[in-house]
C-alpha cells in the first residue's frame, strides 16, 4: 500500500524575524502547516505580510529564524524548493510587450514544464481571460494582470502556493474565480495567503496575525 | 525541459522583447551613426594611419556596448520581473540567457558600426576574414564583462557611475589587445602574428564567463 504521508509537504517557520536596516519588520514568527492547510496572514499596512511572503518564497533570507520545506523526512534544497512554491504578488510582474500566451509559455519553459496550447487555452478559461490569450500584458487592465498572474503560477503545478493581496484589482466576479481556484488548491497543495479582507479569511484554517 | 532549453527560452524573450519594444536597439544605432558622422565629418578623410582606425572603431563599439549592456539587467528590476526570473527558475540559466542575448546584441552592433564605419571614413581592409574575427572577439569579450557588471549594479543605486567604474578596469585589457590586433590587420599581416591577440580574445571571456556562472547566484539573489 503506498504511503500517503511521504508525498506530503511540511512547512516550518521557526522564529522568523526581519529587519531592513534598523527598522524590525518581522519579529519571531512562527507556525507550521503541511499539503491540504490554508494559512491566512493578516495584519495592518505595514506589518510584514508582504515581507513574510517574500521570506517563505526564498526570495529574501530572514535575519532571524529558518524556513524548512520538507518532504518524506527530507529538507528540500534550494532548486527543488524553488520549484515547489510559487509566489504571486503586486510586486512581481510579467513581460508587458509579450501577449498573455507567450508570458505564460515563457514561465513554463523556465520552470522545466512542457504545456501544451490547449492547457494554456483552459488555464486562461479558469481565470475568465479566455480569448485574451493573445493580446499584450501591458494592454491588460489591472485586474486581468491580476489574473494572469495567478493563472501562470497555477499552470506549474505548485506544490505550496503563496497568494499577496489575492484579489486586489479584482471585480465581484474575479474575486468569485480566484476565491474558487483558492479553495480547490488547498485540497492538494499549501495555500498560504496575505489579506485584510475579512471575506477571505474564511479560507485560512490558521490565521497568523502580525499585528 | 533541458536547461539548454531553458537558456534558450529566456534569450529568445529578451531578443523578441527587443525587437518589440526596441528599447536598445534604437538608441544605439542612433548613437553610432551620430558618433562615426561626426567623426567622420570632422577629421574621417584625414586619418589614414591604422593605429587611428582602430583607436576609432573600438572606441564606438566600447560606448554602444557599454550602453547597451548596462540596461539588461537594470530593465528587468525597473519592470518588476527581475523576481519572477527568480522565483522561476536557476541563476545559472538567467547568467548565460542574458549573456547569449548580450552576444547577440553586441554582434548586431558591431556590424552595423563596422558597414558604417567602412562606408563613411572610406577604410580598405586588407583581409577581411581576419578583421571579422577580430570584431566579433574582441565584442564577446565585452560582452562577456559587462553582463556580469550589469548583474551587480542592478540593484544598486548608483548604476550609472558604479557599471562605469566597474568596468574600466575590466575592460581596459582587453581593448588595448583589441585595439592593438585591429591596427596589426589593418596594416596587412599574416594570421600567425595575431595568434597571440587572438588567444588572449578567446581566454579572456573563458576566465570571465566561468568566474561569472560560479558567481552569479550570489550577485542575482543577494
Amino acid at each position: 500500500m503506498a504511503d500517503n504521508t511521504t508525498n506530503k509537504l511540511q512547512l516550518n517557520v521557526k522564529s522568523v524575524s526581519h529587519r531592513f536596516g534598523r527598522r524590525r519588520v518581522l519579529s519571531d514568527v512562527s507556525f507550521r502547516c503541511e499539503t491540504g492547510d490554508a494559512i491566512c496572514v493578516t495584519g495592518h499596512n505595514g506589518s510584514g505580510k508582504s515581507t513574510l511572503l517574500r521570506i517563505l518564497s526564498g526570495l529574501l533570507v530572514p535575519t532571524g529564524g529558518d524556513v524548512e520545506l520538507i518532504k518524506g523526512g527530507t529538507k528540500l534544497g534550494k532548486s527543488e524548493r524553488r520549484r515547489a512554491l510559487r509566489l504571486v504578488s503586486p510586486e512581481i510582474s510579467l513581460y508587458e510587450s509579450l501577449t498573455g500566451f507567450e508570458n505564460i509559455e515563457l514561465v513554463t519553459k523556465l520552470s522545466g514544464v512542457e504545456v501544451s496550447q490547449s492547457e494554456m487555452e483552459s488555464a486562461l478559461e479558469e481565470v475568465g481571460l479566455e480569448g485574451r490569450g493573445d493580446d499584450m500584458f501591458g494592454a491588460y487592465s489591472s485586474g486581468m494582470k491580476q489574473r494572469l498572474k495567478i493563472a501562470t503560477a497555477m499552470i506549474t503545478e505548485p506544490a505550496v502556493l503563496l497568494l499577496d493581496e489575492p484579489t486586489a484589482n479584482l471585480d465581484d466576479a474575479g474575486r468569485e474565480r480566484i476565491y474558487h481556484i483558492m479553495h480547490d488548491f488547498q485540497v492538494r497543495g499549501i495555500l498560504i495567503f496575505a489579506t485584510n479582507e475579512k471575506q477571505e479569511v474564511r479560507f485560512g484554517g490558521q490565521v497568523v496575525g502580525l499585528d | 525541459m533541458g536547461w539548454i532549453k531553458r537558456v534558450i527560452a529566456l534569450t529568445a524573450k529578451d531578443i523578441r522583447v527587443e525587437l518589440r519594444t526596441r528599447y536598445a536597439i534604437n538608441s544605439l544605432v542612433l548613437f553610432a551613426v551620430v558618433t562615426l558622422v561626426a567623426v567622420g565629418m570632422t577629421i574621417g578623410l584625414q586619418i589614414n594611419t591604422p593605429s587611428l582606425h582602430a583607436g576609432f572603431i573600438w572606441i564606438a563599439i566600447l560606448f554602444s556596448s557599454l550602453q547597451a549592456q548596462s540596461l539588461s539587467f537594470v530593465k528587468e528590476e525597473e519592470a518588476k520581473t527581475g523576481d519572477l526570473l527568480r522565483l522561476y527558475t536557476d541563476p545559472g540559466v538567467v547568467y548565460i540567457g542574458k549573456l547569449l542575448f548580450s552576444f547577440v546584441l553586441s554582434a548586431f552592433l558591431a556590424v552595423v558600426l563596422i558597414v558604417l564605419y567602412i562606408f563613411l571614413m572610406d577604410l580598405s581592409v586588407p583581409d577581411m576574414g581576419q578583421f571579422i574575427v577580430m570584431i566579433l572577439l574582441g565584442t564577446i569579450a565585452l560582452a562577456s564583462a559587462t553582463t556580469i557588471i550589469a548583474a551587480i549594479v542592478s540593484r544598486t543605486a548608483m548604476k550609472g557611475a558604479l557599471f562605469a567604474v566597474l568596468s574600466f578596469p575590466l575592460l581596459l585589457p582587453i581593448l588595448i589587445v583589441a585595439i592593438s590586433g585591429t591596427e596589426s590587420i589593418l596594416t596587412g599581416v599574416k594570421w600567425t602574428v595575431l595568434f597571440d591577440d587572438i588567444r588572449i580574445l578567446i581566454a579572456y571571456p573563458a576566465i570571465v564567463v566561468t568566474l561569472s556562472y560560479m558567481l552569479f547566484e550570489y550577485v542575482w539573489n543577494e
